[in-house]
């Protein structure tokens, strides 16, 4: 399968139409709800972790620190990733289910056209960008927090930044977008081979959607651990 | 023309086609009959390269399907046209970028050179005011006119059709049918139709072969129908009350009765 998705395209041209196309489809459409959410759950990660510290002597900057970690660690690479399986993944199985149903994908074969290649390769290559999402949803995660924390009555803008600063290790940051990375390649793929080799009518598109979902969070977060094994372990 | 030898296809034990040979000529419509099951559709698809022959050849104009090299196979399937039973328009696009599609992957026209055999063929398949509307926004007629008219904008020289009647009025069947016949005549194609619509038959099949359980069972050309006594085509077509009626009347008028 993954031979015929990289065969060269027949037209270079009409690719980078469909690029675009998913690009906006893909990306610019989650840009919203991950927003949302992100802000959001930055918002009550601060919240959560100021109610926690019961103990005086514990500093509040704290509570940047952990919104820091959690939203950089685990919440905007994995978290977001389970959330893009339900909305890209779910869209993506769905809009190929139903080309292969309604016999659209017979339609570019028997035209000669390689449908893997026209249909699954833009969508690999829109979510190429991904990491720019999970960079937005990092940054409002730690906004969220920041909110939530300062205008809570929690912590003082001061004390939060410092938390944000403390303890700093640059490789966090490269081992949240190569799992970023990983994540866009296994949100674009295992989502395309539900939709692309199902069988039946519209019913089936509804089940492999569904199907799509699950093996596609259980792939990220299988795929969570053993990275964070391989990376962060020493 | 392309001729068929030998055609076998099985899928798991279930043996599908058994052994078809044939042949269809250019310029002519040749309607594949049968009742559902009997393996229209898989000889079909076979004929398209969607299934692969487990035996036999396929040879379009002297050259055999499975002698071809991956460039020549894709060179050959830009001479053909098909139209899918459910039309298979691609729903993201326009009318207008669904019929310019083959030009646009295939070709290097430019686009107002593509503009111009988009507006040629949409007329020609009486469709002037759908050009930026989608499938979703268009009847099913004339969703299986934008389909033809897809099917021809590069000018092929095969046509494929599968159940191009499916799921339109008599009215609007005919016309379909008329319009592929005529698309045949003009282009000088070779045109393969599927179908289980006697109207159809009896309106535009030039040559007819009927299959029966995966078996050429019968071929020839219309006339022929009503004067065969195979009996798996007599009772195939006369399991219509009206065919029964119009069999009747001639075998009188023949003084056969």
């Amino acid at each position: 399968m993954l031979k015929e998705v990289f065969n060269k395209p027949l037209k270079w041209s009409a690719m980078k139409n469909l690029i675009f196309k998913e690009v906006d489809d893909l990306i610019i459409g989650s840009l919203g709800i991950v927003a949302f959410i992100s802000f959001f759950v930055g918002g009550v990660v601060s919240i959560q972790t100021a109610l926690n510290l019961t103990n005086p002597l514990i500093p509040r900057n704290l509570i940047g620190f952990a919104t820091r970690q959690s939203v950089i660690l685990e919440f905007a690479p994995t978290f977001i990733s389970i959330i893009m399986a339900g909305k890209v993944g779910s869209f993506i199985t769905s809009s190929i289910g139903t080309m292969r149903v309604t016999e659209q994908i017979d339609a570019l074969e028997v035209m000669g056209v390689n449908s893997l290649n026209y249909l699954v390769f833009p969508k690999i290559i829109a979510l190429l960008l991904y990491p720019f999402v999970i960079g937005i949803s990092m940054f409002l995660g730690i906004l969220g927090g920041w909110m939530a924390g300062v205008y809570g009555g929690f912590t003082s803008s001061d004390e939060f930044i410092q938390g944000l600063q403390m303890d700093f290790i640059p490789f966090h940051i490269a081992y949240a977008f190569i799992k970023t990375m990983i994540f866009a390649l296994l949100l674009a793929t295992i989502p395309s081979y539900h939709g692309y080799f199902m069988k039946g009518g519209a019913l089936e598109v509804g089940k492999a959607s569904t199907v799509s979902f699950v093996w596609t969070s259980v792939s990220i977060i299988l795929a969570n651990y053993i990275l964070t094994q391989l990376l962060l372990s020493k | 023309m392309i001729e068929i030898k030998n055609i076998e296809k099985s899928f798991g034990d279930t043996k599908v086609l058994k052994g078809i040979s044939t042949v269809f000529e250019t310029g002519k419509t040749n309607l594949i009959i049968g009742q559902s099951g009997s393996g229209k559709t898989v000889l079909l698809k076979t004929l398209l390269g969607i299934h692969y022959p487990d035996t036999g050849t396929i040879s379009f104009d002297g050259r055999i399907y499975s002698d071809l090299t991956a460039d020549e196979k894709r060179e050959l399937r830009t001479e053909i046209g098909m139209v899918f039973q459910g039309s298979a328009l691609f729903d993201s696009m326009t009318v207008e970028e669904n019929v310019g599609f083959p030009l646009k992957m295939f070709t290097k026209q430019t686009p107002k050179e593509i503009q111009e055999r988009v507006d040629f063929v949409l007329k020609r398949v009486n469709l002037v005011d759908a050009h930026k509307k989608k499938p979703s926004e268009i009847s099913g007629g004339m969703q299986k006119r934008v389909a033809i008219a897809r099917a021809i904008v590069n000018k092929p020289k095969y046509l494929f059709c599968d159940e191009p009647n499916s799921g339109l009025d008599p009215k609007t069947a005919i016309v379909i049918d008329n319009l592929i016949k005529e698309i045949t005549e003009e282009y000088d194609i070779t045109t393969v139709i599927n179908s289980h619509d006697m109207n159809s038959v009896m309106e535009i099949g030039e040559k007819i072969i009927f299959l029966k359980e995966g078996i050429l069972a019968w071929e020839g050309t219309k006339k022929d129908i009503f004067k065969t006594d195979n009996e798996a085509i007599v009772d195939f077509v006369y399991s219509s009350n009206l065919f029964k009626k119009i069999r009747k009347a001639q075998n009188k008028e023949h003084g056969n009765d």
